[in-house]
């Protein structure tokens, strides 16, 4: 079988990968009529699904979401005040957000990484003076916007991203603060 | 003919191909004046160098705009799987762009009905959707830091965000990561992993190390990566293999750093400019 069949096969079988999909999981079904009406308004690729039994939470339904675009959309339903209990990967429902931190430190400079996305602070001044690593398009938009500020006065890319990577390094972002924090 | 393929963080930038020139610290496409700092511009100055040095036609870039939320990435998805039936390109890299794995497929399915399929690089976003996508072993090369080898070698893993912590932790053991990541079917058929020592690899195991000059600053600048992926780009177009390719490239990217004496706030214009001097120096097996 060529490649051409192979791919073939994939893309035209019944069951298409879903490896980048997540699952909103709320705490009832009021709530996921809610949030699929928030989304789609917003444009999202959403549809409600069935969630996988071990993490059933009394809710049968949950919304199915595009994984990547994970912190603009928990924003929006922030937003709209129906955050979700969870949000979890389909393929992979009890894997849970990174939590360990890589910290380097360069004498004036300190790195911190979580994930793929890392994070370099200038120890004298408290700026930052580099964002490296991730793969999502707005990892070079918002290294723009945080390049050249004071770690204590630059925007959260929590809350100004919109991908996992931007969320990533917001948790190195966040890690680097409690670093830096005086104690 | 290099094609370059990713974003640019300017949300109103439409599609945009041509030729990629390098001036100064920017790039000029299709009239369009794009700063080089991180990402696929990055990319792009750096095979621009490489590209001049080898002799070698300029690459052609296809770019859009995208802040992150998507937008513009399947608009040039779209573009990507109208347009490359018909075009004759030798060497493809996908870099910054939204991992979909629908958009992925379609433009897979449209890179294999080009007259001639092209050598496949992919970097950043476009390597997350390939392995999410289960079709690692369709490229030729990816170039994955250690948190994205990481996330190569969990099989569950998602996205880098989601790697588990015992295989995250184990940063150190790249030789196992390599390994687990070919044993899952979640790597090209070469890996260059970008790390404080470079590794070369197949399903075979480690090819090559690279492990000097060292700037240890290099692993706080953004777009060092980026710089070593177009370098091997354009030494894969240059009719390199893919492994030798791969392993000129992790030198003479340390060479240009060192070249530029960079602190870990240096700017990746400054890595660019001496490219040129460090190709040429690795290619002689010469350099510090």
């Amino acid at each position: 079988m060529g490649f051409l069949d192979f791919l073939r096969n994939k893309t035209s079988g019944p069951t298409p990968s879903r490896a980048d999909r997540g699952l909103l999981l709320f705490e009832n079904t009021s709530e996921v009529i809610r949030a699929e009406k928030v989304l789609r308004a917003a444009g999202f690729e959403v549809a409600v699904k069935g969630p996988p039994p071990e993490v059933r939470t009394g809710c049968d339904l949950a919304v199915e979401y595009p994984l990547i675009e994970g912190l603009n959309i928990l924003r929006h339903l922030d937003e709209a005040r129906v955050p979700p209990l969870d949000a979890i990967p389909v393929t992979g429902p009890l894997l849970t957000p990174v939590d360990l931190y890589h910290v380097k430190d360069f004498g004036d400079h300190l790195m911190v990484r979580a994930a793929n996305m890392k994070v370099t602070v200038d120890k004298r001044t408290g700026v930052i003076v580099n964002v490296s690593g991730g793969g999502c398009p707005d990892v070079p938009w918002l290294a723009a916007r945080l390049i050249g500020q004071r770690l204590d006065e630059a925007p959260s890319p929590r809350d100004t991203g919109h991908t996992l990577c931007g969320y990533a390094l917001g948790l190195a972002f966040e890690e680097m603060k409690r670093l830096c924090s005086p104690s | 003919m290099l094609a370059i393929v990713g974003t640019v963080p300017d949300p109103d930038l439409p599609i945009v191909e041509g030729e990629a020139l390098l001036e100064g610290a920017a790039l000029m496409v299709a009239g369009r004046r794009i700063p080089t700092d991180r990402g696929t511009p990055a990319l792009l100055a750096a095979a621009c160098a490489a590209s001049a040095t080898l002799g070698l036609p300029a690459p052609h870039a296809f770019l859009v705009g995208d802040q992150g939320l998507g937008h513009g990435s399947r608009a040039l998805y779209a573009h990507l799987t109208d347009t490359l039936p018909g075009r004759d390109i030798a060497t493809l890299v996908f870099h910054y762009l939204m991992p979909d794995v629908m958009w992925h497929d379609k433009v897979l399915f449209a890179v294999e009905t080009m007259a001639a399929r092209p050598r496949l690089i992919a970097d950043a976003g476009f390597m997350y959707a390939a392995k999410m996508s289960g079709q690692a072993s369709a490229y030729d090369l990816f170039t994955p830091d250690a948190g994205e080898l990481a996330f190569l070698a969990d099989e569950t893993a998602p996205h880098p965000f989601y790697t588990r912590g015992f295989i995250l932790h184990d940063d150190n053991n790249v030789p196992d990561l390599i390994r687990r990541a070919y044993g899952g079917g979640n790597a090209a058929r070469c890996l260059l992993v970008k790390g404080s020592v470079d590794h070369v690899a197949d399903a075979g195991g480690v090819l090559h190390t690279v492990d000097s000059p060292c700037e240890e600053a290099l692993e706080a600048m953004g777009g060092t990566g980026d710089t070593v992926a177009g370098i091997a780009a354009a030494l894969v177009e240059g009719g390199l293999s893919v492994a030798k390719a791969a392993h000129l490239a992790a030198r003479a990217n340390r060479l240009a750093g060192q070249l530029a004496c960079p602190n870990p706030g240096s700017r990746i214009a400054e890595i660019v400019v001496h490219i040129p001097q460090a190709l040429k120096q690795a290619m002689n097996g010469t350099g510090q």
